[in-house]
Order: structure tokens, then C-alpha cells, then sequence
């Protein structure tokens, strides 16, 4: 039992992200209505996001950004004193990429609404029964 | 110029949709000709980098100069050269034919659609071509966004479709981000071949093996290997048929290059086959994936859907020849990316020419389109009969090797699923074939609501579709034999280079 | 035995020359004298083609040409032997007989899609020479899937709905067997031995197992359907539905001899003859062909269709030269061999009769028949020399092959087989017989057959007049298929 705490606690940050991944991935599967979906799909992108923010975070260690600059003295710069930036970086792109599949999605939901009257996917289907079936 | 090849494919089509985005608002008929000076030069750039890497072996184009680790390398050898060709060709022959259907499929959104073609062009081989595990993710969310809003501006269920394939596709992508974030964690790296060389050294470990299955998982998604295939069908029917001429030939095979890649170059053979025990469970799904995906097609009503459930059949080939882990089995893969890549879209054009004057993919409507379109359905017999497996189309010869390779393995189940679908594909096709062949021609009912003067209406006439889809059809089912007499020196040139040496 | 080898591109150009024909036919369609004159030529350069290589290979030596190679030590590669050329010869002649016979058919009954139909026919043509001049499993795979899709659209020619259900049965029987078992089959000797040429001692010994040599074996005896060896034999009388001219030689001739020309190439060239033997397959072979023979004349008996009178006697005669190469004794090889030329020549002719009767009296059953001789005395004559050849009586050259099989039963030691043999040619003189003497002897119907003598148009009579000509010149005069029969079989057994 102690072991599995520590364990949450020493890793909290994934123990997060995984919570964080499950409850979007739950709402993408079990949630009916297209906008919920879509919140969802966005809480699991997010959890990523956060997954590679978090590996890139040291305790302790600052922004990458060396203020001592050159005033002549010999500072060693230590890479643990400065969190990595590559994550980081690697996420803007990441968030572009979420924004735009979430505007896609809600793109086409809107075409979907203007179709079908509705977001929820039962009273879909029913629609689809009726005009088109096969 | 030639030393700017890997540069040059990608950014053409890229710039080009952009150019195209900007200049749809002023004249909408430039859009065809840039598309297509786009495509063209892509096409030219791949192949001239084909004919690099066929002289000199691997190629690696830094881009911006930066020097990998650090810099995003391009890095080309004979597997990713001779698909980035194929892809390049079946993107630009589907374009060719595009004009009309897209004119008349699109009206004023043609500019759109477009832009858009030429930008999943640059995602897909942008996957192909690069070195780095990040921006191979980078781009295949271009791709996939690019393809659920083409498959989106299509008419009826396909916006809903769409979003169903962006749930799953965005499900997909995402495992495999995750994935490489594992890999980051352990090795520090992003790129491919840095991977490669640091992740020997940290095995037997948990999170790599967690990485592998994230990745491949992801990948799977994305290729709709069975029983993740769900959102595939659907895209590929309700899309406009231009757009599934595009995407059904690309999206699964670049998404099996990928699987290529990533078990082969960053977690390498030894890993993927000998350490861990998933190959036997990989065929398994194959070969479910060839028999439901067979049985599947067999039930379907609408020609489209048919041709899609043969797409997740197919899947099932390319990955469990992959996965014999053989040089026939794993020849047989590569082999079968590009000639599946070339007779998908042989069909699937096919069926876009007949829906294009049919308005309407049921089976049950296309009596008597054999006397009405002759051309397309020659063209259709040569693409079905590549899918069946018939010699000398290219289709039997990477059978052949996929057959061959199970052989070796002792892998008979994989075996008797491909004869299995390849008689399942004669029973799909010649039933098509019969329909058209021998029950007359009668009159769609829907169809003088729309476009009562079509020529269509006139039961004795001809009624093939424009020339201009009708030529880059003949050149693809021409292709298609082609391949197949030259796919002897095509696997002793290049594949045979492509996938490991230590294979026997 | 090994012979002197030259390359030579004539075996592509014989296959290649009505392949080449299609284009020019599809281009004349408008002017139909130009579109048959383009099948004739055809026809005429094809059997050129294949006289000409015939001095160099009755000299013993082997032509041959290698197109490409599609699969890393598999290439697409024709060459010429006695046996290949026995076939192409008897193959390519019909055809021309058959091209004229075809005008006088279709022009007589005004039949729809002509070109459609002759560019298929040639098609057909290229893959059968393609069959026999195959020299190895792999080309001649390709051939014969080629050759059942062209004859696909020749088969359902009627477009009907009786047309597309045998089309479905012919589909099914002759694409599913070769897909399902040849396919599998070839691609497991393909990987286990490294080659599918075929050579004179086949190319499996000591490198497959005995129990899965069995498993071969049965695959592709039954998986070559176009031998129509029972069960998977009900293609072929559901064929019949198709015009005459292609019942006469794709479905008398080159179709089904290509079936069992294969199943011959797999006994010599890949399972080779000592292996059999060994095994004791040999036995196996001989029970299964001789079931087919019985059973199929039995059925012949019950017919009243002509046609599929004709198909059931057709499956029968198969099996005599399945029987012949399965006896594995050198006599029944080269009866079997002589066969296919003989009972070509002899099924054609009353093929063609069928067709004949056909287009002057619309008449196809035979209790219908009774009396015809009278209104067609030639035609009937000519029928009378069919059956007598099929049936193996002198003085026709059904007799010379149907000898040398007996000869070669004895020399097996196989005497059953022998009684099968006999007891089989009753039964042919009991289906054939009768039809002659009832249309000859016996007063028509009321109302049937009173006009004056209509015999069919020129251009059908003809090629029935020489091809029952030339059955009775084979007896006295059998030497150029003999000498090749011989030829092949002593490159199979040696000596």
C-alpha cells in the first residue's frame, strides 16, 4: 500500500496525465452528443500536452534563458539548473495542431447541424433511418 | 537544383496550395493548371530523387543547414524514394482527372478543394521523406486534417463520416504523439536514425516497450487495421469520389510505410521480432482483417463501400506480410504498397467515373454500364482483376510474394486468408461485371429529378465519362500491368535494398 | 535427355500474332469484311509461326525465348518442345478452319456483338499457344488464367440469363480451382525447391514429402479444371449455351485440351514420371480418370441436347489422356499425346455438324433429329466420321490413339484400364451411333425435314468437310503428330 502511494506521489505528474487522457477518452467513446465529443477529444489532446510540458520541468531548474550574458566572468552553465525547452517548443506546434483539428470538428459539426437539426447522435441515427437507410 | 530534391517536394505542392487559397478568390480557374504545375513538379523532384538514391545510396538533406540531432533531417533511401514516386504519381494522376468531377462536384468551392489536394499531398509525403519522429507527426496531422475536410465537403452522410474519421484519426495520432514523447523520455532524441543508435543500450525497458505499443497502436488506428477499421468504410463512401479516389490509394499505405519505419529504423528488426512476442498476435489480426474485411465487402450494396471494406482487406496484407518477418513476406509488403496504392485508385477512379454520370454507387443501378462505358469498365476489369490476383497484372505478383513469404513462415492460416479473399474479390468483381454486362440498361429514378439533359437519358448511346478523367484511367490500369511485368526488376533493384540484409 | 537449345523470338511472335489481331479488329469494327479478313491473317501467321519451328524440333532440338523476368529466378519464359508443339500445332490449325467456320455461324444467324466476339477468339488463341509454349509453371499460370477470362465474355455471349448462370459456373469451377488450389500449390513447390521450370525428371524429387507430394498432386489434377475431371467437370456442359464456332474449338479444342496439357506438363515436367512411380501414384491417376470416362458416358447416354451430348463425350475422351499420361508406360503416353491432335480433329467435326444443323434447321436436340441425313446427307457423312474417330474405329485417327493406349494399358500391366477403355468406346458407339442412323434411316416427322437438300451456307460446310477429311487422313497418314507424340515422350521417359 505505502509502495503504491509513494509511487502516485513520486510520479504524479503521469498519474495525472493519465486521468486526464481517460476522461477524454471516455467522453469521446460513451457521450452522445457530437459538441461533448468533441470536449472530450480536446481533454485528451491536452493531457498529452501536459505529459510532454511536464517531462520537460526539473525541480528546481529555471526558464532556459541565460541572463548572465556575457559580462566577462566565466559562468559554467549547468544544464540542470534550466528546464528543457524542446518539449516545450514541440508543443506549440502540438497546440496549433489541436486548435486546428478542433476547428475542423466543429466545422463539420455545424455542417451536420445544418443537416440533420441536431448534435446528438441518436436523434441522428433516427434521421438517417428514416431518409437513407443502407 | 538536384541537391534540393527532399526540399523542393515537399515545398511546391505546399506553396502551391497556399498560392492556390489566395488566388481562388480572384479567378477560380487557375486552380487546376497551378494544382497541377504543383503536382508535376513534386512528381519530378521525387523521382529525380529516386534516380539520386538509386546511384548513391541513402541520402540525408538537412534542412536550413542544422545538423541532426538538432536540425530536422530528410533522409531518403529506397524504400521511402520509390513510394515517395508512387504517391507523388497516384496524387498527381488522380488531380488530372479531377477537373470535371470537381467542377461539378464543388461548383464555387472548387478553390477549396484544391488548396486542400495539395496540401495532403505535402502531409503525406512529408511523412515519407522525413527523418524525424516529430515532424512525421507534424505532418500526419496535416495530412489528416487536410483529408476529414475533404472528405467533409462532400454532400449527404459525408460530414458526418468525416467526423467520425477525425475522432478516431485524432484518437490515432495522439497515441502515436505520446508515444514519441516516451521515446524523447528515454533517449532525449527525436530523430529517427539518433533513436536508432541510443535505444540498444537502454533495452529490456518498460517505457520503450510502452513507446512501441503507443506508436503502433497509433499507426493502426490510422491504417484502420481490424478491429480499429470502424471509421474507414464510411469516410471512404460518403466522401466525393475525387477525394476517395485520393485517399483511400494513400492514407492506409503511408500509414503502413510509417509502420515501416518506425519497427524497422528506430526500434529495429532485432527489437520488434526477436524481444518481444507481438508478431504472432500482428498476423492474427491480419488475418482477421483479410477475412472479415473480404466477408464485409461481400455484403455491402453500394460499389463504394464495397471498394472500401477491399481497402481494410488490403490493410490486413501489407501489415501481416510485414509481420512474417521474412524477405518474401516483408517484399511482398512493399511491393504491395505500391501496387495497392495503384490499383486502389484504379478502382476507386473507376467508380468516380461511373458516379459521375450515374449519380449514385448502388449496385443495383448500374445495369447494362458496360455497353454505356466501356473505357471505365475495361478500366475496372483491369483494376479487379489486379485485385483478384490475376497474372500479368501487378496484383498477383505481390501476392505471390505475400503467399511465398507465409509459406516460408509456416504461417498457413495467413495463407489461406489470402487465397480466401483473393476468391472472395472474384465473387465482389465479376458480380459487379455481371450486373453491367448482362442486364440491360434502364433509367435511374432519381435521376430526372436532377440533370434531365444528360445524355445519360438516351438508353442506346454511349455515355463515357470526360476524356479528361478517362486518360489518367487508362494510364493507371496500364500501370497496373506494367508494374506487373517489371515488378521482377522492381524487387531486385530496390526493395531488396529496402528492408534488412540479415533477413533470409 | 538434354536438347540443343536455341533462342528464338518466333514462339512470342506465334503467341503474340492474334494478340496483336485484337487491336486491328476493334479498329475495323465498321467495316466487317476488313475485321474477319484481320482474324484470318491472323489465324494463317499463328499456324505459319508454328510450322516454322516445327523442322527444328522434329530435328530434336528446343526453341526457346525468355520475355521477362517478373519474379526473381522466375521468368516469363516460352519454349518449344515436342509435346508443346504437338499441341499448338493441332491448336493453331482449327483455328483457322474455325475462324472460317465462325463466318458462315455468325453471319448466318446474324448475331449480335461480332467483334466482341473475335477479338476474344483471338484473344483466346494467344493464350492457348501461350499454354503450350510455356516453359515453366509460372507462364503457363499466367496463360491459363488468361485464357479463362478471355473466354468468359465468348461463353456468355448470349448475354441472357442462361448465359450468365453458366457464366457464373464457368467462373466458379474454372477461376476457383485455379486461384484455390493451383495457385497455393505452385507457390509452395515455388518456395520449397527454389524453381518451377519444368525438366524432363521433374523438379520435386527428394525435396517435398510423400504425403504432401499426394496433396500436390490432387491439387492440381483437380485444381486445372479446364481438364473437367470429375467433380469439378459441370462447366463445361453449362458452356455449351456459347456460340457453336466457340463450343467447337475452345470447348472440343483448346480449352479443355489446355486443362489436361497441363495436368500432362505437372506428371512430366514437375512431378516427373520416376517419382510417380514410385510413389505408386500412378494408380491413383488412372482410378480418377477412369471414373470420369464411365461416369460421363453414362451421362452422355441421357442427353438429348446435341450439344451437351458432345460436352459429356468430351469430358470422357479428357480423361483418356489423363489415362494415358497416367499409365506412366511409354506406349500410353503416346497415346495419350495423339489424343489430343486425333480426338481434336474428331470432336471439331462434329462440333461443327452441331452448329451446322443448327444454323439451317434451328434444330438442336437430337430426338429431333430423326431423318436429318436426308435434307443434309453431307453434314450428316461428316458427323458419321466425327463419331467414328471419337468413338476409335478405323478408318479414322481416333483409332491410332486409342491403339496406343491400349497397347500402353497392357504394358502397364493395368488391365482394368483396359476394360475401361473398351467398355468405354461401346458406350461412345452406343451415344453417337444411333443419331447417325436414325437421321439416316429413319422417316422424319410430320412436317420436319421435307423440303429440298439444305445443306448449311459454304462457309460453314466447308471446314466441316476438311476437318472430317483430315480425321481419316490421320489414320493412314498419322506421322507428323506421331513423330512429335514420340519425340516428346522419349524426352519424358529417355531413351
Amino acid at each position: 500500500m505505502d509502495g503504491i502511494v509513494s509511487l502516485i506521489i513520486a510520479k504524479y505528474n503521469f498519474w495525472a496525465v493519465i486521468v486526464l487522457l481517460l476522461i477524454g477518452f471516455y467522453a469521446m467513446i460513451a457521450k452522445r452528443n457530437i459538441v461533448k465529443k468533441i470536449i472530450g477529444m480536446n481533454i485528451f489532446q491536452t493531457a498529452i500536452i501536459l505529459f510532454y510540458v511536464s517531462i520537460g520541468s526539473k525541480k528546481g531548474a529555471t526558464i532556459p534563458i541565460i541572463t548572465h550574458g556575457h559580462d566577462g566572468v566565466n559562468h559554467t552553465v549547468q544544464a540542470a539548473d534550466y528546464i528543457n525547452p524542446l518539449p516545450h517548443v514541440l508543443m506549440l506546434t502540438a497546440i496549433v495542431v489541436s486548435v486546428a483539428t478542433l476547428g475542423v470538428a466543429l466545422a463539420l459539426s455545424m455542417k451536420i447541424y445544418a443537416r440533420y437539426g441536431t448534435l446528438e447522435e441518436d436523434e441522428i441515427q433516427g434521421k438517417l433511418m428514416e431518409s437513407e437507410p443502407g | 537544383m538536384a541537391a534540393h530534391y527532399p526540399a523542393i517536394i515537399v515545398t511546391v505542392p505546399l506553396f502551391g496550395a497556399l498560392i492556390i487559397t489566395a488566388l481562388w478568390w480572384f479567378d477560380k480557374r487557375l486552380c487546376y493548371p497551378i494544382s497541377l504545375l504543383a503536382g508535376t513538379v513534386s512528381l519530378a523532384a521525387s523521382v529525380g530523387l529516386f534516380l539520386d538514391v538509386l546511384s548513391r545510396g541513402v541520402i540525408e538533406y538537412r534542412l536550413g543547414g542544422w545538423p541532426p540531432p538538432i536540425g530536422i533531417v530528410y533522409r531518403i533511401d529506397h524504400l521511402n524514394g520509390l513510394i515517395l514516386v508512387v504517391v507523388s504519381l497516384v496524387s498527381l494522376l488522380n488531380l488530372a482527372g479531377s477537373r470535371s468531377v470537381a467542377e461539378k462536384e464543388f461548383r464555387d468551392k472548387v478553390g477549396a478543394f484544391y488548396g486542400l489536394y495539395l496540401l495532403f499531398t505535402t502531409g503525406l509525403l512529408g511523412m515519407l521523406i522525413t527523418g524525424d519522429a516529430f515532424n512525421l507527426y507534424v505532418l500526419l496531422e496535416i495530412a489528416s486534417l487536410t483529408g476529414y475536410a475533404l472528405i467533409g465537403m462532400g454532400s449527404g452522410r459525408a460530414a458526418l463520416s468525416g467526423l467520425h474519421y477525425l475522432f478516431m484519426g485524432t484518437i490515432g495520432a495522439s497515441l502515436y504523439l505520446l508515444g514519441i514523447g516516451c521515446l524523447y523520455l528515454m533517449t532525449g532524441s527525436l530523430n529517427m536514425t539518433d533513436i536508432a543508435r541510443i535505444l540498444p543500450t537502454l533495452v529490456p525497458s518498460n517505457v520503450v516497450l510502452l513507446a512501441f505499443v503507443l506508436c503502433l497502436s497509433g499507426l493502426f488506428v490510422k491504417m484502420a487495421l481490424l478491429p480499429l477499421h470502424a471509421w474507414l468504410p464510411n469516410a471512404y463512401t460518403y466522401s466525393p469520389s475525387v477525394v476517395s479516389s485520393l485517399v483511400a490509394p494513400l492514407t492506409t499505405k503511408v500509414m503502413i510505410y510509417a509502420l515501416f519505419r518506425i519497427t524497422l529504423t528506430i526500434f529495429s528488426f532485432d527489437f520488434a521480432f526477436n524481444s518481444i512476442a507481438v508478431r504472432q498476435p500482428i498476423i492474427w489480426l491480419a488475418v482477421a482483417a483479410i477475412f472479415f474485411g473480404s466477408l464485409l465487402a461481400l455484403s455491402q450494396k453500394r460499389l463504394k463501400k464495397m471498394l472500401a471494406f477491399i481497402v481494410v482487406a488490403e490493410v490486413g496484407y501489407m501489415v501481416g506480410g510485414f509481420w512474417l518477418g521474412n524477405r518474401a513476406g516483408m517484399s511482398g509488403a512493399v511491393l504491395h504498397i505500391i501496387n495497392d496504392a495503384v490499383m486502389t485508385l484504379c478502382v476507386f477512379m473507376a467508380a468516380g467515373a461511373i458516379v459521375h454520370k450515374l449519380e449514385d454507387d448502388r449496385l443495383s443501378v448500374m445495369k447494362g454500364v458496360f455497353r454505356k462505358m466501356p473505357v471505365t469498365m475495361a478500366a475496372m476489369v483491369v483494376g479487379g482483376l489486379s485485385l483478384i490476383g490475376v497474372p500479368p497484372t501487378c496484383g498477383f505478383f505481390s501476392k505471390w510474394y505475400l503467399i511465398a513469404g507465409g509459406i516460408a513462415a509456416g504461417q498457413y492460416p495467413f495463407v489461406a486468408a489470402l487465397i480466401f479473399s483473393s476468391l472472395v474479390n472474384t465473387v465482389l468483381f465479376f458480380r459487379l461485371f455481371e450486373i453491367g454486362y448482362f442486364l440491360p440498361f434502364e433509367q435511374p429514378k432519381r435521376y430526372h429529378q436532377y440533370n434531365p439533359d444528360s445524355f445519360f437519358r438516351y438508353s442506346g448511346r454511349r455515355a463515357e465519362a470526360p476524356v479528361d478523367l478517362l486518360v489518367p484511367l487508362v494510364i493507371t490500369a496500364l500501370l497496373l500491368i506494367a508494374l506487373g511485368i517489371f515488378s521482377g526488376e522492381i524487387v531486385t533493384r530496390v526493395i531488396t535494398q529496402a528492408i534488412p540484409v540479415t533477413l533470409g | 535427355m538434354t536438347a540443343q537449345t536455341i533462342v528464338s523470338i518466333k514462339p512470342l511472335l506465334a503467341v503474340l500474332a492474334s494478340l496483336l489481331a485484337v487491336p486491328c479488329i476493334i479498329l475495323s469494327r465498321r467495316t466487317v469484311n476488313l475485321r474477319e479478313a484481320w482474324t484470318f491473317a491472323a489465324a494463317v501467321i499463328k499456324f505459319a509461326m508454328v510450322v516454322s519451328l516445327l523442322p527444328l524440333i522434329l530435328s530434336g532440338a528446343q526453341a526457346e525465348y525468355t520475355i521477362a523476368r517478373v519474379l526473381p529466378g522466375f521468368a516469363l519464359q516460352l519454349r518449344v518442345d515436342a509435346m508443346g508443339m504437338l499441341f499448338a500445332l493441332v491448336s493453331s490449325f482449327l483455328w483457322i478452319i474455325t475462324s472460317v467456320y465462325s463466318l458462315g455461324y455468325m453471319r448466318g444467324l446474324q448475331e449480335h456483338s461480332q467483334t466482341r466476339y473475335f477479338c476474344f477468339f483471338a484473344l483466346s488463341l494467344s493464350a492457348t499457344i501461350g499454354v503450350a509454349f510455356s516453359a515453366n509453371l509460372l507462364t503457363l499460370y499466367l496463360f491459363y488464367e488468361m485464357l479463362s477470362l478471355s473466354t468468359y465474355p465468348l461463353v456468355t455471349h448470349h448475354q441472357d440469363r442462361q448465359a450468365r448462370s453458366s457464366g457464373r459456373k464457368y467462373l466458379f469451377f474454372i477461376l476457383g480451382t485455379s486461384i484455390g488450389m493451383v495457385l497455393p500449390a505452385m507457390i509452395f513447390i515455388a518456395v520449397k525447391t527454389g524453381t518451377l521450370d519444368f525438366a524432363s525428371q521433374g523438379i520435386i524429387l527428394d525435396k517435398i514429402d510423400p504425403q504432401v507430394v499426394t496433396v500436390l498432386l490432387l491439387l492440381f489434377v483437380f485444381g486445372f479444371a479446364k481438364a473437367a475431371i470429375m467433380p469439378f467437370h459441370a462447366w463445361l456442359p453449362a458452356a455449351m449455351v456459347a456460340p457453336t464456332p466457340v463450343s467447337a474449338l475452345l470447348h472440343a479444342v483448346a480449352v479443355v485440351k489446355v486443362g489436361v496439357f497441363c495436368i500432362a506438363r505437372m506428371i512430366t515436367g514437375i512431378f516427373g514420371t520416376e517419382l510417380l512411380s514410385a510413389l505408386e501414384l500412378s494408380t491413383m491417376l488412372c482410378v480418377i480418370a477412369a471414373v470420369t470416362i464411365l461416369v460421363s458416358s453414362f451421362i452422355a447416354l441421357t442427353q438429348d441436347d446435341l450439344k451437351r451430348r458432345l460436352a459429356f463425350s468430351t469430358i470422357g475422351q479428357l480423361s483418356y489422356i489423363v489415362l494415358g499420361m497416367a499409365l506412366l508406360s511409354k506406349s500410353a503416353m503416346t497415346g495419350g499425346l495423339l489424343h489430343i491432335a486425333m480426338h481434336a480433329f474428331g470432336k471439331i467435326t462434329l462440333f461443327f455438324c452441331a452448329g451446322a444443323i443448327f444454323v439451317a434447321t434451328g434444330v438442336k436436340n437430337i430426338t429431333q433429329m430423326v431423318g436429318i441425313g436426308r435434307q443434309m446427307p453431307l453434314t450428316m457423312s461428316a458427323f458419321f466420321i466425327g463419331a467414328l474417330s471419337v468413338i476409335g474405329l478405323p478408318p479414322c485417327g481416333g483409332f491410332i490413339s486409342k491403339w496406343h493406349l491400349a497397347i500402353g494399358t497392357v504394358e502397364a500391366g493395368q488391365y482394368t484400364m483396359l476394360a475401361v477403355l473398351l467398355v468405354s468406346s461401346l458406350l461412345n458407339a452406343a451415344y453417337f451411333l444411333p443419331i447417325v442412323y436414325r437421321s439416316f434411316f429413319h422417316q422424319p416427322e410430320e412436317g420436319m425435314f421435307e423440303g429440298p437438300r439444305a445443306e448449311p451456307p459454304l462457309w460453314c460446310l466447308l471446314p466441316l468437310l476438311l476437318s472430317a477429311g483430315l480425321s481419316i487422313v490421320f489414320f493412314f497418314y498419322p506421322q507428323p503428330f506421331l513423330r512429335l507424340a514420340r519425340l516428346a515422350v522419349q524426352g519424358i521417359m529417355g531413351g
